[in-house]
């Protein structure tokens, strides 16, 4: 299957405005969320003191740039359609949940179920993600500059994950056409789930997804994981392998 | 769904605001668990005093006034033992220069009723049904001092909204053990603790969780030990906080559904649910901030 989207730089245009300045410390989340749904292209937001609430910048449709000043909560940038949502610090269950396209990039760690149901655009994660990173991915790339959990692209369709440290047990579980890359240790490899040969057109895309992540890492030193394809449809014969 | 919210000090020129840093923690954990909550607080001057057993007793009425409490529970022990009964929001304390086992019996004996939801030498455990806000404001939370201190707030599913089924759960000296999650195979090793004595109080899974963990300090675990054990016996999702005296521990299940964050300074070990709960702590743009690792138990000593 071919991904249909193409992974934004996370470059992104200056804008021509000066940022928008919100304060979390006194200012309720449902009202940045409800400007950031009234946004045109080109605005941008600052977020202070985030204090790890939950849904900041969630359901984006217009081309902005937001930047979280620190710690974000459950769901941030969930539903991501358009622009860059930045979040200097980590960010908490269920990042980018969703996202449509677009870039989301957490520059610490975030928790589990990272990207999950993506169907477009990139999530890099510079720390490392929990548990269930890219679960059920449907066209989304993620880059993560460290380690993942367990059961990380559990039934992924689409997409590319791209982990620069070790992958935690079952990764790929029951995947489908998503195609992984790992530099370092997988712990083990899920249902279905097996090493595939790293061909030029690999070390291609590859290359492109972390640049387009911002780092510097060798394209030549992962390996690449995929679907056996052998659990796409139900055999009698296969149901050890569930 | 609950939440928990722990915190170990390890530096004393913080042990006066124990009782408002584990308050707002508490706080940001609420919509976790609004039906009842619970506190377990260590060392705190006023509630415990060393050299002295306090019991903590559910509800601010034990059928007999405070002064016949007292005599009841003094007459029972020897002369010097010193009884006192406070109240404290809605939990009566009860102490004496006595071992816990001997504090306890005269308990009973006075208010057979009675249920001992906390006991040892540093700890008062108080708990209730209600907003956590609410229970912890009644209780004094926010002026209590203190070493360590582990908050609940329950969401419940294995057994109904009541006092005694909301965290934490203490039933061996200084031992307190707090649960987000469920155990699915609680009834099957009831049965086996109660084969091999074990009284129980409630029908709570988690009671069960803690009776284990006790059973397995008393036959000489560590505490680590003590949870990896539980690992392979107790089935089903949990993130645990259990606090001792003079240490704390947290483990997740295998599969890690429940969340926990921990931030480790050198003044203090916090744990939550939530980064939420964490983000007023003093100094925490500087902690190490992570999240435990599934099946890992992770303890922290005084």
């Amino acid at each position: 299957m071919v991904t249909l989207t193409a992974p934004e730089s996370l470059e992104t245009a200056a804008t021509a405005e000066a940022p928008t300045k919100v304060d979390l410390a006194d200012a309720p989340v449902r009202g940045l969320n409800q400007d950031l749904h009234h946004a045109v292209d080109g605005q941008s937001w600052t977020v202070a003191n985030p204090g790890g609430k939950h849904s900041l910048a969630v359901g984006i449709t217009a081309d902005v740039t937001v930047t979280i000043d620190g710690h974000a909560g459950y769901y941030a940038a969930g539903m991501h359609q358009k622009g860059t949502v930045t979040v200097d610090g980590n960010a908490g269950v269920g990042l980018a949940e969703n996202i449509m396209s677009g870039t989301v990039h957490v520059k610490g760690d975030a928790s589990q179920s990272a990207a999950a149901t993506g169907h477009g655009g990139l999530v890099v994660i510079d720390g490392n993600a929990g548990a269930r990173c890219g679960i059920s991915m449907k066209g989304v790339d993620i880059v993560v500059g460290g380690n993942i959990g367990h059961m990380s692209a559990f039934m992924a369709q689409a997409g590319r994950l791209v982990v620069c440290g070790d992958a935690g047990d079952a990764l790929g579980d029951s995947i489908y056409e998503a195609r992984i890359y790992v530099k370092g240790t997988v712990a083990s490899l899920g249902a279905d789930c097996i090493e595939k040969p790293l061909r030029e057109e690999h070390l291609a895309e590859l290359a492109e997804l972390l640049e387009a992540a911002g780092r510097t890492d060798n394209p030549a030193d992962f390996r690449r994981y995929g679907s056996a394809r052998n659990l796409y449809h139900f055999h009698v014969d296969n149901s050890t392998a569930y | 769904m609950c939440g928990i919210a722990a915190l170990q000090l390890r530096n004393p020129s913080l042990h006066p605001r124990m009782g408002s840093l584990l308050s707002s923690m508490l706080c940001q954990i609420v919509d976790r668990g609004p039906d009842s909550a619970g506190l377990a607080v260590y060392n705190t001057p006023g509630l415990v005093s060393p050299g002295t057993s306090t019991l903590s007793l559910l509800g601010r009425d034990q059928g007999i006034t405070t002064a016949a409490l007292t005599a009841g529970v003094a007459a029972l022990l020897p002369s010097d033992a010193e009884a006192a009964v406070k109240v404290v929001g809605d939990t009566t304390l009860v102490s004496a220069a006595v071992g816990t086992d001997l504090l306890a019996k005269a308990v009973t004996e006075t208010v057979p009723g009675s249920t001992i939801i906390g006991r040892g030498e540093h700890v008062a455990v108080m708990k209730s049904v209600g907003h956590p806000m609410e229970i912890a404001a009644e209780h004094g939370l926010e002026a209590m001092a203190g070493s360590q201190g582990l908050s609940h707030t329950r969401m419940a599913t294995e057994s109904a909204v009541t006092a005694g089924g909301s965290h934490p759960f203490s039933v061996a000296d200084d031992l307190c053990l707090v649960h987000n999650g469920s155990f699915s195979n609680h009834a099957t090793v009831r049965r086996e603790l109660k084969r091999q004595g074990v009284v129980f109080d409630s029908e709570n899974d988690t009671e069960v969780g803690a009776r284990y963990v006790a059973s397995r300090l008393q036959q000489g675990d560590t505490l680590e030990e003590a949870l990896i054990n539980l690992g392979k016996v107790l089935d089903g999702f949990y993130t645990l906080v259990v606090t001792t005296s003079d240490s704390m521990a947290v483990v997740r299940d295998p599969i890690a559904c429940k969340p926990a964050i921990i931030a480790e300074t050198d003044d203090y070990v916090a744990m939550a649910s939530e980064y939420r709960a964490l983000a007023a702590l003093p100094g925490i743009e500087n902690a190490r901030i992570f999240e435990p690792e599934p099946g890992k138990v992770y303890t922290w000593s005084l």
